[in-house]
């Protein structure tokens, strides 16, 4: 079509700008809530934290990014319905990007606790259910799209209460926590290693491999997954034979040096957890922009197979790496100071609960929430009695969230859908 | 930017250090009873009403503790213990401050001299039950160990240990309290009977010390059935 080829160039430099300014804005504010956990239990400094999450936000976003990204792309809206005007749906994922971003700032500002997933899966649904057609949306995917909304955290929180009540039996209930401890951690830490491998190599990898000819069944990844975990345990295991046991912090809080123990761990789920985040929110930025440019690339034929070009992640990836290292360490200070309550034996539960679920999520193709999974993992432990005082109001707001969030994408969306379809002249 | 939006929110003050706070600054209250009664003993009024303004200030700072921590308790907060037994708590260890600067606000207000042939048991009486106050305050510094261990396990039949021994003091201050009661009552035809009514109040309140020592201990023992 003579419209992309005009206006191609244009469309995609928008599209490449509005997703980065959304990566960069996840960078800044939403991983500072995936790290924050660990910097306030003090098993991260400020400075460690920020060098994982650019490391393994990165590494999640490349290598397991691909079915969420694929799933804003072209998940939520019916293709064959665009098929006669690819230029909406050009227009729609441009709208999307800008009104998420626009709600993210507006939110920020008044300080209210939204999510990316949400916003842009609002705007998605608004310009395509009322700029288009109703019909121009998988309703039913929608739908199982919310269901997770409600089902991770959920599951989330079992989890956490799991592995917490595990912590509880194998350590902390011992008479001698430290030495058990010290046992007991390298499994956890294998489990982290495994979890990452296996999504890796079952999502990310995938078209590598078929790119070489190659195929891995189920078991050979869960093999190579499995040694994968056994070496993270070694270091792991390594790094846990440096720590010897100071008797002098012990006069306090007899669990002083059993902390010290679970903070090495917890910086193994903290990595775990960038690397889930990074699979999950990165989506949420460059999703419409993958649309965008795929549309654009093959001429406005929306049907096409295209495989989403690797600057797209390698661009999302980018954009939360610059969103850390310009904002994100000083919010991520400012969250790790106000989590004083939380010790490593709790926020690894937390961490690594909230972890598998995400990085399971983005294995499947779901876009959700990892602030909120996270919530859900810390309200676990807390029910597993773990946890000295939590918030309930959190748990409010976040309901209230989900209803202003969705219907303000969604009109935001429609908005700026008209002010392009006016201004290109459609 | 988007300060609020952030998991910190979920994170309230855990309840356990500011409790303990409060019991370490009632327990300063308590410990000061025995300087103050050895220098009425003395007749040495100055350095009793010294001790006494150290009492009113502890006393003081417990109290604003005891605010601070209420207004630390929104109902909103889910917490690991509940929050009725908390407060409870911290009523019965403000209690044992309140308790502490009657006594010596009476004393010290009446001049009351304790009878010579009382003084011993007087004095064993009222560190019995300053121990008492003691040994609540233990029970209370284990609750950190027992949030970290989920309130489960080794620590809660340590803890149960704890409370027993505080139970079993308890007993030690009733029987020093009729042994007392008993030698003021022998010689009470002697003195002036204002001074005795006033002594047997006292001996009251002191006993009163270690009845609301235990009654903490209870509550902590409620804190572990759950």
């Amino acid at each position: 079509m003579e419209f992309f080829t005009e206006y191609g160039a244009i469309l995609i430099i928008i599209a490449a700008m509005a997703g980065f300014f959304m990566a960069w804005g996840v960078g800044a504010n939403d991983v500072a809530n995936a790290m924050g956990t660990s910097v306030g239990s003090k098993a991260l400094t400020i400075k460690q934290a920020i060098l994982i999450a650019m490391v393994f936000e990165f590494a999640g976003a490349y290598l397991a990014g691909g079915e969420v990204t694929s799933t804003i792309r072209k998940g939520i809206v019916d293709s064959a319905i665009f098929a006669e005007r690819p230029n909406d749906l050009v227009f729609g994922m441009l709208s999307a990007l800008l009104a998420a971003g626009t709600w993210l700032m507006i939110a920020s500002f008044m300080g209210w606790p939204v999510s990316t997933t949400h916003s842009i899966v609002g705007a998605i649904v608004g310009f395509a259910a009322i700029g288009v057609s109703v019909d121009a949306v998988h309703w039913g995917k929608v739908s199982t799209i919310v269901a997770s909304w409600v089902v991770s955290p959920v599951i989330a929180g079992t989890l956490s209460f799991a592995l917490f009540r595990s912590v509880q039996r194998l350590i902390l209930l011992q008479d001698d926590p430290f030495t058990k401890a010290k046992r007991y951690i390298p499994i956890y830490m294998f489990f982290v290693g495994f979890l990452i491998a296996m999504v890796t190599l079952l999502k990310g990898l995938k078209h590598v491999f078929k790119d070489n000819g190659m195929a891995l069944s189920f078991a050979d990844s869960a093999l190579i997954a499995s040694m994968v975990g056994i070496v993270v345990a070694i270091i792991g295991s390594y790094l846990l034979s440096r720590i010897k046991r100071d008797l002098s912090l012990e006069t306090d809080n007899r669990f002083a040096n059993v902390e010290r123990v679970f903070a090495v761990l917890m910086i193994f789920t903290a990595c775990a957890m960038a690397f889930a985040h990074g699979s999950n929110d990165v989506a949420n930025a460059v999703g419409p922009l993958a649309a965008v440019v795929s549309i654009v690339s093959s001429g406005g034929d929306i049907t096409a197979k295209s495989i989403m070009p690797p600057w797209i992640l390698l661009l999302g990836g980018g954009g939360i790496v610059v969103g850390l290292a310009t904002y994100g360490f000083k919010v991520m200070g400012t969250i790790g100071r106000k989590i004083t309550e939380l010790t490593p034996s709790r926020g690894f539960a937390a961490e690594l609960g909230a972890a598998a679920t995400v990085v399971i999520a983005s294995g499947t193709g779901l876009p959700i929430s990892t602030t909120h999974t996270l919530v859900g993992a810390v309200l676990g432990v807390g029910l597993a009695r773990g946890i000295g005082a939590l918030n309930l109001r959190m748990v409010g707001s976040i309901f209230l969230s989900w209803l202003v969030t969705l219907p303000a994408g969604a009109g935001l969306c429609i908005i700026f859908f008209y002010i392009f379809k006016a201004s290109f002249g459609q | 930017m988007a300060l609020s939006n952030s998991i910190s929110n979920i994170f309230g003050v855990s309840p356990i250090k500011p409790l303990q706070n409060h019991m370490a600054a009632a327990i300063k209250c308590v410990d000061l009873l025995d300087p103050f009664l050895k220098a009425t003993f003395e007749d040495n009024w100055d350095k009793a009403t010294d001790v006494f303004d150290k009492i009113s200030a502890e006393e003081q700072s417990a109290d604003d503790l005891k605010k601070q921590f209420r207004m630390h308790m929104p109902k909103s907060l889910f917490m690991p213990v509940s929050r009725g037994d908390l407060l409870s708590i911290i009523t019965k260890q403000d209690n044992i401050a309140n308790l502490t600067k009657d006594i010596c606000g009476i004393i010290l207000g009446r001049k009351m001299a304790i009878p010579k042939k009382l003084q011993d048991d007087f004095i064993g009486f009222a560190e019995s039950s300053a121990e008492t106050c003691h040994k609540a305050h233990g029970a209370i510094n284990e609750l950190d160990e027992l949030l970290e261990t989920g309130f489960a396990g080794s620590e809660v039949k340590f803890v149960k240990k704890l409370i027993r021994d505080l139970a079993a003091q308890e007993q030690k201050v009733d029987k020093k309290e009729q042994k007392l009661r008993k030698k003021l009552f022998n010689i009470e035809a002697d003195l002036s009977p204002i001074d005795v009514i006033f002594m047997y109040n006292i001996i009251d309140q002191i006993g009163g010390l270690a009845d609301t020592a235990e009654l903490i201990g209870n509550q902590v023992e409620l804190l572990l059935a759950k």
